[in-house]
């Protein structure tokens, strides 16, 4: 019996395993996706290649002494020095000739706004991850505020500016414009982000943890600031920083909420900038060209140190998920 | 013999309660005032805003949605060509950015060897760093010059060809619904692409392996396995990107050409809700004010409804991932 069934089996030298035994269009179809694949990996990868050189090498162009220390130039009378010689008239006559390129307002303006914010919606955000995680669970509260959190993270950041605008800065009239209520924005922006990556960072301690430190007869709140908090602190602080540096280059809300100056202000009252903001004005401005490319790429540059410091506390010190 | 001393430092047992209660019962009540402070915003954005636009949604009714006039001059607000530019933007980054996502998250899983999959992670993570305003910048500064030719090739390319020669029609300088969709489409690139990726990972490992076992080609296992196992999730992905796509503010304030029309020409400057926001309301008062405001309100329920979809269908794969890891 088992000798026919054998028999009844092809021999092996029949079935051909070699990819050339595929038929020709099933190869080429096979090697046209990968292609496909790769070249939807380069639509992303140009561009942002291209982005980065651009402003790089027209920003670096600004970046002196000067921009760290000095006030933002007043880019109109660089386009009257330019009108000027269309007149007839010696631009050396006209007041600024040769401009001095500053950017302190915004670089200070844009540290206060996101510091504060950051001081605002990491304790509250970390506290609110604590209670979904380590009280709420699965519960029906739990379960809702994790959904609605969930849903904040998309709402555009333009509406967290018309809340702040409406419910902060109107009800003030002319001195509603600050760099608080700019923090204020961002912090909302901030907040369900940071419940969001606290969270999935606590989940990942393991319960062994908490478990052997109930046996000790710890209660909740301790065995979770003084074992599971210090346990998940490496994700959670790499969470926050990347919340922090997407807030640091937020611009709608800041041109709904700040104002706008050349001069620095260093107090969370009166008007304020900052970089996105001086992007964004002088983007479109004759003349601002160059102060909007030295603003991106002091931008750029805190925000990619940022994440790079995040990525790095991340893969040194954080619990890994298996 | 030691001592063990329990509860910490309270002497009793923690099963008879006693002090150490009282704290628990007080950090609990803490975090959870803060986890509702994000409910309070929610309701607050609801509150604040709706009740500050709707002396315009009394005054103007339906035609708030239906109209095409929104003039402070002639008292007059109808949102309607914001909203066909909000959605016509979006479509054009979306019809871009899925495949490409879908592209690179099947190369991440399925080709990428593991040590380029971390590379390409980077890669994708750096773009989403890149903060809207500076695709804004070069957009407006670099893209839509060599676009505004790029634009009219294409047209003359066209020009004979019935409908087609309508969609891409002649170019009006650079800025146009098409460059801020394609700037769009690279900002929410990263987003698609990292959920898709996640919904990859889900796929069962012994349902590639059979399909590769019967003599399937990598293409045909993804098409037969890996695509149908994905299909709730890659909607939910898609949907967080057009949510994403629909908020976009600045970026497209740069590109977009600012000029409210309803016209099919994927050439032709446009505008859209958000980029109207930010232009005008900082400047405004009374009833055009409130009509800013209400653009804000409507933005916001549209957006709130396409991430509420999305993250129902995201979080039924959510379960998945968790059961794979378990």
């Amino acid at each position: 019996m088992t000798a026919t069934l054998l028999d009844a089996r092809p021999p092996a030298h029949d079935l051909d395993l070699r990819e050339a035994a595929t038929s020709r269009g099933r190869r080429l179809r096979d090697k046209a996706a990968t292609g496909l694949m790769v070249v939807a990996f380069l639509v992303a990868f140009l561009p942002l290649l291209f982005i980065l050189w651009t402003v790089v090498s027209k920003g670096i162009s600004v970046i002196r002494a000067d921009w760290f220390t000095k006030p933002i130039p007043d880019v109109g009378s660089f386009a009257n020095a330019g009108n000027a010689e269309a007149f007839g008239i010696d631009p050396s006559n006209v007041a600024v000739a040769k401009p001095v390129y500053g950017m302190q307002p915004a670089i200070v303006g844009t540290i206060i706004v996101t510091g504060v914010a950051a001081l605002l919606a990491i304790p509250l955000g970390i506290m609110g991850a604590i209670y979904l995680n380590e009280y709420g669970k699965r519960g029906r509260f739990a379960r809702t505020l994790r959904f609605f959190t969930d849903v904040m993270t998309g709402v555009p950041s333009i509406v967290m500016g018309i809340f702040l605008y409406t419910a902060f800065v109107v009800p003030q009239g002319t001195s509603g414009r600050s760099a608080i209520a700019g923090a204020l924005a961002l912090a909302c922006l901030m907040l369900p982000i940071v419940v969001r990556t606290s969270e999935e960072m606590l989940k990942l301690v393991p319960n062994d943890l908490r478990e052997a430190s109930a046996a000790l007869g710890t209660r909740t709140w301790r065995t979770t600031v003084g074992v599971v908090l210090p346990a998940a602190l490496p994700g959670v602080t790499s969470g926050c920083m990347l919340a922090v540096a997407r807030a640091a280059g937020e611009t709608a809300p800041i041109l709904l909420t700040v104002g706008s100056t050349r001069f620095t202000n260093w107090s969370l009252g009166g008007v304020n900038t900052s970089l996105s903001r001086e992007i964004y004005s002088n983007a479109t401005q004759p003349g601002g060209e160059a102060l909007a490319w030295g603003a991106a790429l002091t931008l750029i540059a805190i925000v990619l140190v940022m994440t790079v410091l995040a990525r790095f506390v991340t893969s040194k010190f954080a619990i890994r998920q298996t | 013999m030691s001592t063990i001393e329990v509860g910490g430092n309270s002497p009793r047992s923690p099963l008879l309660g006693g002090q150490g209660d009282a704290a628990d019962r007080w950090f609990k009540a803490v975090t959870v005032g803060a986890g509702a402070i994000v409910l309070l915003i929610l309701v607050g954005i609801i509150v604040s805003t709706t009740s500050k636009a709707w002396p315009v949604f009394t005054k103007e009714g339906l035609g708030y949605f239906t109209g095409r006039t929104f003039d402070p001059g002639k008292q007059s607000y109808g949102i309607l060509a914001y909203v066909y530019g909000t959605i016509l933007v979006s479509a054009i980054a979306i019809a871009i950015a899925v495949p490409v996502s879908l592209g690179i998250a099947l190369f991440m899983t399925e080709v990428a060897p593991r040590r380029a999959r971390s590379a390409i992670t980077s890669v994708i993570d750096l773009l989403a760093s890149v903060p809207s305003v500076v695709f804004g910048l070069w957009g407006l500064l670099v893209l839509a010059p060599k676009l505004n030719d790029l634009f009219a090739n294409v047209h003359d390319a066209v020009a004979s060809v019935p409908v087609l020669k309508n969609i891409f029609g002649p170019s009006g300088g650079g800025r146009s619904f098409m460059t801020a969709g394609m700037i769009v489409a690279l900002m929410i690139t990263p987003i698609i692409t990292s959920i898709t990726r996640e919904v990859f990972l889900t796929v069962p490992r012994n349902d590639k392996d059979g399909a590769l076992a019967l003599g399937a080609t990598r293409w045909e296992m993804i098409r037969s396995v890996v695509l149908p196992h994905s299909n709730g999730g890659l909607v939910g992905a898609v949907m967080l990107g057009l949510g994403r796509a629909m908020g976009e503010t600045i970026a497209i304030a740069l590109l977009v050409g600012a000029n409210p029309q309803i016209v099919g020409n994927l050439f032709a400057a446009g505008e859209t809700m958000p980029s109207l926001i930010v232009r005008n309301l900082p400047e405004s008062s009374g009833d055009y004010q409130a009509a800013l405001i209400g653009l804000g309100v409507v933005l916001f329920a549209i957006t709130i409804g396409v991430n509420v979809v999305a993250r129902v269908l995201v979080s039924r794969i959510d379960g998945r991932i968790k059961g794979a890891a378990a």
